[in-house]
């Protein structure tokens, strides 16, 4: 559904590409996750596949069709994004909030059809935030604030899902929840990519991972070929063991204390 | 998004519009020639002596207009600039365009191509390029996301406006002077029918362009990445957003000079008062703001009677403590 195809992104008056050639496939029906340390490129991904930074080499796909030709609303959907940081200037109803999420589908007007109630229903369901629909945006936790924003992107009911660090900032439950709710959607035949930190978590929800470094894809496969030590030691260079957890059976990564640097 | 309807109507929409039509009857009563309300109704509808129908149709109507007028379209420039911007600080005045848009109008006098219709244009060009300046000076900064750094771009364009403007008088004769000062603390002493009539098709095409828009408003207002993931094309919809309130703002100059504040106060009035969508947001601003400046000029008039305070004076002995308690929140 979404395709980068040899895509390179150069910042104005930057030493290197923030991200240099980089190929990855997110399909319909399964969570693609991207990962890597801080500046290794994850959110310029997002941020050339909205436009706001040009490509300068290579494409982005969403479909048969380039995302650079595509019109902002076409694009918008069919491919929803959930930016890393967002704060309305001045506090919404939850509702009309997520009644945003159908800007892309409005006329001039943006009078609310009957078809544009039903999806802001149906987002408001699926994400579980039905009991803060009533509630002022600037009253909401964070948790709550991270369910609404992706409530906003369901109702653009577009075939794919973007998500840059939806979990930052949440706690165990809120985090599991979210990733829970990726899982699903994916089943249900959206095309999930998502950005994380979250390794751990990613190795036991995503299909496929691709793990970048300095703009480069240094891995990618499944969770079991991308979680190797070697491979995140030289990436993340920090020393590190990958187990595998006990309780779910999932590659996990272990960060090693500096002190006790293995030789 | 916008909900005309439920608790709003009796809580702002009522209210307000009450507040507007008590506002005009009082502006319209109050003058040398003291009336009654009910003389003041009835000389608007044509009835009564013939000197009270003029005193009231010619004189004083068209001057209580044009305040409701200049003040809904400061109140409309303020709510599109603040939603636009992301900036609950912003209004045309502490931006400097209203400032660039009085350099357009006394460029213009002063190279003689006035006439009342010539002089909006002019307004417009020089706000338009003070738009764009202070936000080329706040980028330069660094400072589009802090709300601070654009004002102080703003205030900055606008003390540099008013040096101009100043050069531009230094050698007229002290009667221009003496006008020009009275103009740039604002008044609509100069009302007459054809000027309220130019700034109300002023204000209904940069006022129904910006309804026409308020969705695109509502989605800009959460942030730029944001509102490009929902389709926004954020630059072009925030320049012609800029150009609308511009023009409402360069129209208003045109008419009654500098008078601050008044786009600042309203929009904040209407969401304090529930208002949410933008459509709601800048319609209650207009509202709000005709009621406002109409009360403003009457106090202008009342307050060291026989005397007049110039208008913008008053806006801002209002709107400065307001801009206070604002600045707190927002550095909060």
């Amino acid at each position: 559904m979404i395709r980068f195809e040899g895509a390179v992104v150069r910042y104005p008056r930057a030493a290197r590409a923030a991200v240099d050639g980089v190929t990855l496939d997110a399909p319909v029906g399964r969570v693609t996750a991207v990962a890597g340390p801080n500046g290794s490129g994850k959110s310029t991904l997002v941020r050339a596949l909205l436009g706001r930074i040009p490509v300068a080499a290579g494409r982005v796909l969403v479909g048969d069709d380039d995302a650079a030709h595509l019109d902002r609303r076409t694009f918008a959907t069919r491919v929803a994004v959930v930016p890393q940081r967002e704060e309305p200037a001045f506090p919404l109803r939850v509702r009309d909030y997520v009644a945003l999420g159908r800007y892309p589908h409005g006329g001039a007007w943006g009078a609310a059809t009957p078809e544009d109630r039903s999806a802001v229903d149906r987002a408001v369901a699926r994400a579980d935030v039905a009991a803060l629909a009533e509630r002022r945006t600037d009253e909401l936790s964070g948790g709550e604030w991270q369910r609404v924003r992706i409530a906003r992107a369901l109702a653009q009911e577009g075939r794919a899902l973007v998500l840059d660090e939806p979990t930052t900032f949440l706690d165990v439950a809120h985090e599991m929840a979210v990733f829970e709710l990726l899982a699903a959607l994916a089943v249900e035949g959206v095309a999930v990519l998502l950005v994380s930190h979250q390794l751990n978590l990613v190795a036991r929800f995503a299909h496929h991972i691709v793990l970048l470094n300095r703009g480069r894809v240094a891995a990618a496969g499944t969770p079991a070929d991308v979680m190797q030590g070697s491979t995140l030691e030289a990436v993340y260079e920090w020393p590190l063991v990958v187990s595998r957890d006990p309780a779910v059976g999932a590659p996990t990564l272990v960060p090693l204390r500096a002190a006790r640097r293995l030789p | 998004m916008t909900r005309l309807g439920d608790l709003s109507a009796v809580r702002f929409w009522l209210p307000a519009a009450a507040a507007l039509v008590a506002l005009l009857t009082a502006a319209v009563a109050f003058g040398a020639v003291p009336l009654s309300p009910h003389a003041v109704w009835r000389a608007v509808l044509g009835a009564g002596d013939e000197t009270t129908v003029a005193i009231v149709r010619s004189l004083r109507m068209p001057r209580a207009a044009l305040a409701a007028l200049v003040g809904a379209a400061l109140g409309m420039s303020g709510a599109a600039l603040q939603g636009s911007l992301r900036n609950a600080l912003a209004e045309p005045y502490l931006l400097g365009v209203s400032g660039g848009a009085a350099v357009g109008a006394v460029s213009a006098v002063a190279l003689g191509v006035a006439g009342a219709a010539a002089v909006p244009v002019a307004a417009f060009a020089g706000a338009a390029v003070a738009v764009g300046v202070v936000l080329l000076v706040a980028r330069a900064a660094r400072g589009r996301a802090d709300p601070r750094v654009l004002l102080m771009a703003g205030v900055i364009v606008g003390a540099f406006a008013n040096a101009a403007i100043m050069v531009a008088l230094a050698d007229a004769p002290p009667n221009t002077t003496r006008g020009a000062l009275w103009w740039m603390m604002g008044s609509v002493a100069g009302a007459d029918w054809p000027r309220v009539a130019w700034l109300a098709l002023y204000l209904a095409v940069g006022g129904g362009a910006l309804v026409l828009w308020a969705r695109d408003i509502d989605v800009l207002s959460l942030g730029e990445e944001p509102a490009a993931a929902l389709g926004v094309h954020v630059e072009r919809a925030s320049r012609r957003v800029y150009l609308a309130a511009s023009l409402l703002a360069a129209a208003t100059v045109a008419a009654a000079g500098l008078v601050g504040f008044v786009g600042l106060v309203v929009p904040h009035i209407a969401r304090g008062a529930g208002l949410r969508g933008h459509r709601a947001v800048l319609l209650g601003a207009a509202l709000c703001g005709a009621a406002l400046l109409v009360g403003a000029d009457l106090a202008a008039r009342v307050l060291r009677a026989p005397a007049e305070l110039p208008l913008g004076a008053v806006t801002a002995l209002v709107g400065v403590p307001f801009f206070l308690v604002q600045l707190r929140r927002a550095s909060a």
